[in-house]
């Protein structure tokens, strides 16, 4: 695929500007292209960088019931085009979110996700019942996949009767929309995306971090305090990929597509793949203007196509074998 | 606050020693905003490896819109960084974080009595303490009643420098790990004399020199502020990956620093 030119949006191709909107589930988006959780802090961190309205959705940092300090540094390790973070979830807790975040995060134009992790499955419905009923709270995304705690999660994440138990405890104490971020750190992705889909959720969204690790020979220790931590950005792209396609084919959820996402081609692929939407993760922290170019990069590309609406697009990867 | 994500064409490149480099850069907009201390992240190759932006110190800033970055080769961003020449454009996020602030009064870097300040600057530590001596200079302060006291590996990497300081009028004291010029030995030495008389004292590099300096000063009862290098990701308090710790729990170095009163945080002094 040739690269986009970012500059010919809205001014080339056949007809007026096609129509990014998408829906997930419940959830009725402008465009596709939404930010990550982790990787936009509360939205406001970019506020005089990104024009937040352009974006699709918002995710925020994901939230726990009680406040979490996180790891301890060093943190974070640059690697051959990606990253490893060993963050450990720092968070305020979802009272001070509710009291201190949402009041800027809902004056925004765009509608806001909030990212959801819990230690046991009780605690994820008592936060999915808190959020409830808060004003300018789109949807949860239930994040059973972070590789950076030591309790639950990872069992969460990679057992799929856990999984499904904790979609089930969200869906009984919330009516928002539901997606479930799925983690890469198994054998059989396709069987945690239908053990979700099974137990209500509305979506799912893939892929989270791949654990990873770094090493320095000089001092012979590991560069994370956490000794593993969270791979991300463009390295894990392939295998996100490889991923959001063999989920996409076996579901009928809508799938958002995350991993390594920069460009609009990148996001492109997987839409193509068969994601309804994608989210922009550590991009952000490198290039802020990222989400931004992506979203007019697709309206390029529609248009060059001659395709009025994106949906049309969306899983018409041809891979010539049935 | 305000942050600007800016191409910047490189105006001049200059080699001050073997592995020490200043690039001069048009950014208008963070040349108009930034205060000293404040950083900037830059995106060194346009490519994805290496992945993440680097920060820098502003270490001078112009009226006209331009800014100068001093560093140190040190790994494969700088060395990317080193090469670009004058004309190219380098994508600069900026001005970022909290930078050094005059006694209670804002930054406006006016001060309660005209007892001398003192800068100390270690190695690449000393590229935002020019940016804060030409800001004190422009506030009116009598420089050469004021200390600065820089220190690094060689004479080399110096000199250059030291001269600028001078050009201001402070008085410069100089040590080097080999004593190629000025004391030889460690920066810490010096400061027993002067630390009796000073209000304030700024300091930016190697975090052994900062902690010594620090346990000085605390023993004189003299506020330092200290300015701190940590990994970063974005600089922009999203990933949460620059913490250190401070006397009640973490910081992020990019949001609340990278100046920080040194009492707010864990040096643990023996
Ligand atoms: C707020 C701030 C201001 C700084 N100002 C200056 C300055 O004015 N002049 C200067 O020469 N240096 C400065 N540094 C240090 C500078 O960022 C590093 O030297 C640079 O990132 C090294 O990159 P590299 O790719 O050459 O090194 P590599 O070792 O190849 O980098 C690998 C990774 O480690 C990180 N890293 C390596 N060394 C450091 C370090 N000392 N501090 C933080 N991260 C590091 C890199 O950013 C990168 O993510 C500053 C750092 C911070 C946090
Ligand atoms: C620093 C950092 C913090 C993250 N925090 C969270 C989080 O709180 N909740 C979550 O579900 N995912 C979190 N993620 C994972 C991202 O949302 C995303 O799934 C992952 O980084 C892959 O996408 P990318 O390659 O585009 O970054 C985090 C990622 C990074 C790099
Ligand atoms: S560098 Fe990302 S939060 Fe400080």
């Amino acid at each position: 695929m040739k690269e986009l030119r970012m500059e010919s949006a809205g001014n080339t191709g056949r007809g007026s500007t096609p129509d990014l909107g998408v829906q997930i589930g419940p959830l009725v988006l402008r465009n596709p292209v939404m930010t990550a959780s982790g990787t936009f802090g509360y939205a406001r961190e970019f506020e005089n960088l990104v024009d937040l309205a352009q974006l699709g959705a918002i995710i925020v940092k994901g939230i726990s019931l009680h406040p979490k300090p996180g790891n301890p540094p060093p943190r974070i390790v640059e690697t051959a085009c990606g990253m490893l973070n060993a963050i450990g979830l720092e968070n305020v807790g979802v009272d001070r979110f509710i009291s201190g975040k949402m009041p800027y995060l809902y004056k925004l134009s765009s509608p806001v996700v909030v990212n959801i992790l819990g230690d046991s499955v009780e605690e994820y419905s008592e936060i999915a019942r808190r959020l409830d009923r808060v004003e300018g709270v789109a949807a949860l995304e239930v994040n059973i996949s972070c590789p950076n705690v030591k309790k639950g999660g990872v069992a969460f994440g990679t057992v799929p009767e856990m999984a499904a138990r904790v979609t089930e405890a969200v869906r009984g104490g919330s009516r928002l929309p539901l997606i479930v971020k799925l983690s890469p750190n198994v054998t059989d992705i396709v069987l945690m995306a239908r053990a979700v889909a099974d137990a209500g959720a509305d979506a799912v969204s893939l892929i989270n971090t791949l654990i990873g690790m770094a090493i320095d020979p000089i001092s012979r220790s590991p560069r994370l305090a956490n000794v593993i931590g969270g791979l991300s950005g463009p390295a894990i792209k392939p295998v996100a990929l490889r991923m959001v396609w063999q989920v996409a084919q076996a579901i009928s959820l809508p799938v958002i597509g995350i991993g390594g996402i920069t460009t609009a081609n990148d996001a492109l692929e997987f839409l193509l793949a068969g994601a309804s939407a994608v989210q922009v993760g550590t991009a952000n922290f490198y290039d802020p203007s990222a989400a931004g170019n992506i979203v007019q990069g697709i309206t390029a590309y529609l248009q060059e196509q001659g395709e009025d609406r994106l949906v049309d697009i969306v899983g018409t990867l041809q891979t010539g074998i049935d | 606050m305000s942050e600007f994500q800016q191409k910047c064409s490189i105006l001049s490149r200059d080699r001050l020693a073997f592995d020490v480099f200043r690039l001069t850069l048009q950014a208008p907009g963070i040349a108009a905003t930034a205060c000293p201390g404040q950083f900037v992240m830059v995106r060194v190759s346009d490519g994805l490896d290496p992945l993440l932006r680097r920060p820098f110190s502003i270490h001078r800033c112009f009226a006209d819109g331009r800014i100068s970055l001093l560093f140190k080769v040190i790994g494969k961003g700088t060395e990317l960084l080193a090469r670009r020449c004058i004309g190219d454009q380098v994508d600069l996020v900026g001005p970022l974080g909290n930078g050094f602030v005059g006694n209670g009064v804002g930054n406006g870097f006016e001060f309660s009595d005209d007892r001398p300040v003192c800068l100390i600057g270690g190695g690449m530590g000393i590229a935002p303490l020019l940016f804060l001596a030409e800001q004190l200079h422009k506030s009116g302060r009598e420089t050469e009643k004021d200390h600065v006291l820089l220190g690094a590996r060689t004479q080399d990497e110096l000199t250059p420098l030291a001269d600028e300081f001078s050009n201001l009028g402070y008085p410069v004291q100089l040590a080097t790990d080999d004593g190629s010029v000025g004391h030889k030995g460690f920066i810490p030495d010096l400061l027993d004399f002067i630390l009796p008389t000073v209000e304030q004292v700024y300091t930016c590099g190697p975090h052994l020199m900062m902690k010594n300096v620090v346990r000085q000063c605390q023993q004189a009862e003299v506020p330092c502020q200290v300015s701190l290098e940590t990994h970063m990701a974005c600089g922009m308090g999203a990933c949460l990956g620059c913490t250190v710790n401070g006397k009640k729990g973490l910081v992020h170095v990019c949001k609340q620093g990278p100046v920080f009163d040194a009492d707010q945080l864990e040096w643990s002094l023996e």
